[in-house]
């Protein structure tokens, strides 16, 4: 432990300015950031604007993409980051709230912290490494088993129609899910650890089991908070960039096949930004970006409003 | 259990079929897990087995070739990626760790309360949304691509997580070691520099390490800020080539010595992540236990 010096009295006002000042410069730290943050509401806005104009409303709703008639329409676009993003979000959803409860408590606490660890790493591979691994390893085992299975058993069903290239929605989603599962693990885990321990204890009591407890007391009272984990997570998903324009093929278009190359709103802007000539195109992919923006706002600030209420009500009433 | 014994027979039939479907919900939960951690396990050993074999030194220091000629390296991606990293650290850090000490420490009222909102909204923005802001305020004005908009897209990837964590390890200091300071005559500042932000120092290093961590690996700001090199380029003001960049345009490409380079590329960044994100733990086990 440090000795603590005993400050020289210095003058009163000396102090008191010197102190106002450090306090100050703190607080214009928080402010400057609060004014880039400003800056990139605005920035988008601006830089999208001449788009907003050309195609008001009508630009998410059309489906025709094509930069040399400069007609742009979002549809496309929106039906491949939802729908990927959709799939991401049962894949991953089912396993990782499966996971952290077995985490949280059915685990031995000697097995919960290294796998806990193992999970957790998982969110820190960087996007283009899931890229590559998704397109030389996953695409092709999509491609060679999973889909061919989907096509024999669900073939009836049109969304496991069509040929199978690997590169499609499918794995696009297969491989978000890969990446979101570590946040859907981790806060799941976090909110099922806060449900009080009494109130597992109550249904022990009545006779239930620990499975039965799990999922009938616990799940139901950590429910807010895991719809919270899933909507952060969904909120991921639709922003991912580089892994999924890795795997998706690129191409805009509405088919029912989830085996089909489809299109994202942000692989979109980083396969055609570099290009994107003239006045009109570059504002359009602003304003997708714009519109990733604001969507990834609302989501975020949705789950996390859903997760602050389930660890507000945690505290035990004694 | 009491009720296996006293229960009628009804009873001890169902509650063996209830343990029997609990034991396989344990055993499916369980295997979620695995799953999830054996996917890990698959990713790891496919970049290390592939990313092994285009590891060598003329990969780590020379520049790229063009297609099929041997001994083209990423070099000028690592520096580059040096480079601009340790611009958008250099950057981020003081705004991020001092929003967090004025969070913590003096922040009240609905001045802070935006302050948090506004850095877990941004926390949650898409980073090519980020890299397409950089562009219009860094390279389309000067009509030049650069390491500096990079950097800058960078640290604004950094600034939420540098400030939730700042805060939370300031938060964390007892704050009965301040008062002690105020008691003695400390001033605010001295206060909170001397005493206060050293006790939080781990919790702050891990911050930053995890903040690097994840920032290094970040692809989509730089395609249209740093834009990527073929050449030895160590001036942030003109376009630098990064090796997430290199990565990326490998691996996308049709060329099979280039998509080797790229696993090769791979294993050098997921290995520097894992090193720092590792590392970032370590630092704050070792920091808690003082």
């Amino acid at each position: 432990m440090q000795r603590l010096r005993i400050a020289h009295p210095e003058g009163l006002g000396r102090s008191a300015f010197g102190d106002r000042l450090f306090i100050f410069g703190v607080g214009a730290s928080a402010a400057i950031f609060v004014a880039i943050v400003l800056a990139l509401i605005v920035g988008l806005i601006q830089g999208s604007w001449p788009s907003i104009q050309a195609f008001g409303l009508r630009f998410l709703f059309s489906s025709e993409w094509n930069p040399v008639s400069q007609q742009f329409g979002a549809l496309p676009l929106i039906y491949g980051t939802v729908v990927s993003s959709i799939i991401a979000l049962v894949v991953a959803g089912v396993i990782g709230v499966l996971a952290a409860a077995y985490l949280a408590d059915f685990a031995p606490r000697q097995l919960s912290r290294p796998l806990a660890f193992v999970i957790e790493l998982l969110a820190a591979v960087p996007s283009v490494v899931f890229g590559l691994w998704g397109l030389f390893v996953l695409a092709p085992a999509m491609r060679d088993t999973v889909d061919p299975v989907l096509q024999h058993v669900l073939g009836f069903l049109p969304i496991f129609q069509g040929p199978s290239y690997g590169i499609g929605l499918l794995t696009a989603g297969v491989l978000l899910a890969l990446m979101i599962v570590p946040t859907v693990t981790a806060i799941s885990r976090d909110v099922i650890a806060a449900i009080p321990i009494d109130q597992r204890e109550a249904s022990f009591a009545v006779g239930a089991t620990h499975w039965e407890t799990m999922v009938h007391v616990v799940l139901t009272a950590a429910r807010p908070g895991i719809f919270g984990a899933l909507i952060l997570a969904l909120g991921r998903a639709l922003g991912e960039t580089i892994a999924v324009t890795m795997v998706i093929g690129n191409r805009p278009q509405i088919v029912a096949s989830l085996f089909a190359p489809s299109y994202t709103l942000a692989s979109v802007i980083a396969n055609e930004f570099i290009e994107a000539t003239g006045k009109l195109y570059p504002a359009v992919l602003l304003e997708l970006g714009l519109l990733l923006l604001i969507i990834s706002s609302i989501v975020n600030a949705l789950a996390r409003l859903l997760v602050w209420t389930v660890f507000r009500k945690s505290k035990p009433a004694v | 259990m009491a009720l296996t014994t006293t229960a009628p027979a009804r009873m001890r039939s169902t509650l063996r079929t209830r343990r029997l479907a609990g034991a396989i919900g344990i055993g499916i939960a369980g295997g979620c897990a695995a799953l999830a951690a054996i996917a890990l396990l698959l990713i790891l050993g496919f970049i290390v087995v592939n990313g092994a074999r285009a590891i060598n030194l003329p990969f780590l220091t020379a520049l790229p070739r063009p297609v099929d000629v041997p001994g083209g390296g990423v070099a000028n991606g690592i520096l580059g990626s040096a480079i601009v990293v340790a611009l958008a650290t250099l950057f981020a850090t003081p705004i991020g760790v001092f929003t967090g000490v004025y969070l913590a420490l003096f922040g009240r009222g609905f001045f802070a309360e935006s302050v948090r909102f506004l850095s877990d909204v941004l926390s949650g923005v898409p980073s090519i949304a980020i890299g397409l802001f950089a562009y219009t305020i860094l390279v389309a004005p000067f009509k030049h691509f650069s390491g500096i908009s990079a950097a800058f897209a960078l640290a604004v990837l950094m600034l939420p997580l540098l400030i939730r964590t700042s805060e939370e390890a300031v938060r964390s200091v007892p704050r009965a070691l301040m008062e002690g300071a105020l008691a003695l005559g400390m001033t605010t500042r001295r206060s909170t520099l001397r005493i206060v932000l050293p006790v939080a120092r781990p919790g702050i290093v891990t911050g930053l390490l995890l903040g690097i961590a994840r920032v290094a690996g970040e692809t989509a700001p730089l395609l249209f800020t740093a834009f990527g090199s073929q050449f030895w380029e160590a001036n942030p003001s003109n376009p630098l080539a990064m090796l997430p960049l290199q990565i990326f345009t490998y691996a996308i490409s049709p060329y099979e010595s280039w998509k080797q380079q790229a696993w090769g590329g791979a294993l050098l960044l997921v290995a520097a992540v894992l090193v720092l994100n590792v590392g970032a733990r370590f630092v704050l086990s070792r920091g808690v236990k003082q």
